[in-house]
């Protein structure tokens, strides 16, 4: 069991799902309730991920942000490094890939808030943003933890963009299903067998969570 | 309707999965991946066979065969996984045969003002080298070799935390071809292949610095197609095959024997 594998890949996940709830909240927002006529092309932008291919991101990231790329270079002049080959490329990445999993989520709960509650509070004088943390978030909750439960369980299993950008470099881009990968290959199948169980009680788990937080609440608590 | 529409269905899957007949599938090391495509070309256009190439790392490719891969023919880029599959009963013996010795070689862009011609390995102590990148020599022989040279120079302790791993050597070129990479020990082949040949430069690295990349093919015991597939192997061993091989930087055994004679 490569532990320094398995927390390198928590701490990914973890930090991916903390930034998409950073920047996934105000997109599920504008989503949620913009009413520009183009939405459905944002709409679409934000779902790419989950059709595309994980290749079709490392492809890209490699190359279109990679030193032959203005941005990959105005990149390298910001950092001294390309982003390949690092927890930071990696990082974005998993960004860009998991987006999808906690924008969507995020938007079909505030699409699901009572919106006479919403006018309620803007009728008390109440500004938009105080509506949001006040009104909205609170009965989103169960979207929120589904939306990050997700992002944080499509990181951990992240592998197609990892093996294109990652470079295998331990303690920095070897990730739980890169090193198993490499198990496999070369041919120890305890050690696989190991880590694969670990990261399949831990997706199991996490779905679980998901899942029972969506049911309703005194569902979760018979005895109540 | 509906059972005569699925049953239809069925039957084109069928019809995809089967291949035609004379047609084989060779597993091939990823520094054949030129080569071996113009050879295929070639082979096609004589006899009219077609012969269906997978390019992978040798390891990766062994796994997938010991667990029942439907290919006819392997051809590794070492000899060990060929000799295990026979070991193993999964190969047939009397096809084992060495039909080219790899050849290693320090890759930079040709953007780089790296002089590998004059330094050689040395050019890797440059502080402009930030990555390296080789085969993972967990389960590429290529991997392995570039080790066994890194070590032979003395360079391996000092570039160590500068490696990066391709998945295979392919990987590897592909890391210093994209330029996230500035130099990659990778296979001669992939320095001579038409799609890199004028994106880099390189420096060859003396045999006697690791050893020696001698790759094996194997037919399949469980291959359908055993007589077509050896048909392929013999036609390898033509002198337009060689020839190509040698064009795209592998020498042969035998040649190899000759030239330590003299």
């Amino acid at each position: 069991m490569d532990w320094q594998a398995f927390w390198l890949t928590i701490r990914l996940a973890v930090l991916v799902a903390a930034i998409l709830v950073i920047v996934g909240l105000p997109i599920a927002y504008w989503i949620s309730y913009s009413r520009w006529r183009w939405k459905f092309l944002a709409e679409a932008v934000v779902a790419l991920p989950i059709v595309l291919p994980p290749t079709v991101l490392g492809f890209y990231v490699l190359v279109a942000l990679g030193p032959r790329s203005p941005l990959g270079r105005w990149w390298e002049a910001l950092t001294g490094h390309t982003l390949a080959f690092t927890f930071e490329g990696l990082v974005i990445g998993s960004i860009i890939y998991s987006l999808p999993f906690a924008v969507q989520p995020f938007a079909a709960s505030f699409a699901a808030v009572d919106p006479r509650l919403i006018a309620a509070s803007a009728t008390l004088g109440v500004s938009k943003l105080q509506t949001f943390f006040r009104v909205i978030l609170p009965l989103s909750v169960s979207g929120l933890v589904t939306g990050v439960a997700l992002s944080f369980a499509h990181t951990m299993g992240e592998f197609g963009v990892v093996l294109m950008v990652g470079g295998n470099i331990p303690g920095v881009t070897r990730t739980v299903s890169i090193d198993i990968y490499d198990k496999v290959q070369s041919f120890n199948y305890t050690a696989a067998n190991a880590t694969a169980l670990l990261l399949l009680a831990i997706s199991f788990v996490v779905l679980s969570v998901v899942y029972a937080l969506n049911r309703r609440v005194w569902a979760l608590w018979p005895w109540k | 309707m509906t059972c005569r529409l699925l049953a239809w269905l069925l039957t084109c899957i069928t019809a995809l999965a089967v291949p035609a007949a004379g047609e084989i599938t060779a597993a091939a090391a990823a520094d054949l991946n030129a080569a071996l495509t113009e050879i295929a070309a070639n082979y096609q256009k004589a006899t009219g066979n077609t012969v269906r190439l997978v390019f992978g790392s040798s390891g990766n490719l062994f796994n997938q065969i010991q667990n029942g891969a439907p290919f006819d023919v392997f051809f590794s880029a070492d000899l060990d996984y060929p000799q295990k599959l026979v070991g193993a009963g999964v190969a047939e013996p009397s096809s084992l045969y060495r039909y080219a010795v790899g050849r290693l070689v320090l890759w930079i862009p040709a953007s780089s003002p790296l002089d590998v011609e004059q330094r050689g390995m040395n050019a890797l102590l440059d502080p402009s080298v930030k990555k390296i990148a080789i085969a993972n020599p967990q389960h590429a022989p290529y991997g392995r070799a570039a080790v066994a040279a890194l070590k032979h120079f003395g360079l391996y302790d000092k570039v160590a935390d500068r490696l990066v791993l391709g998945e295979n050597v392919s990987q590897a070129a592909q890391f210093v071809e994209s330029g996230n990479a500035q130099a990659g020990i990778v296979a001669l082949s992939h320095a001579l292949a038409p799609a890199m040949k004028d994106k880099g430069r390189y420096w060859e690295i003396p045999a006697d610095a690791y050893p020696a990349l001698e790759q094996g093919v194997v037919i399949l015991s469980h291959s359908p197609n055993k007589k077509e597939a050896a048909a392929f192997l013999e036609y390898l061993k033509t002198a337009t095959s060689v020839a190509v091989l040698r064009r795209y930087g592998f020498s042969l055994p035998e040649a190899r024997k000759l030239e330590e004679k003299h």
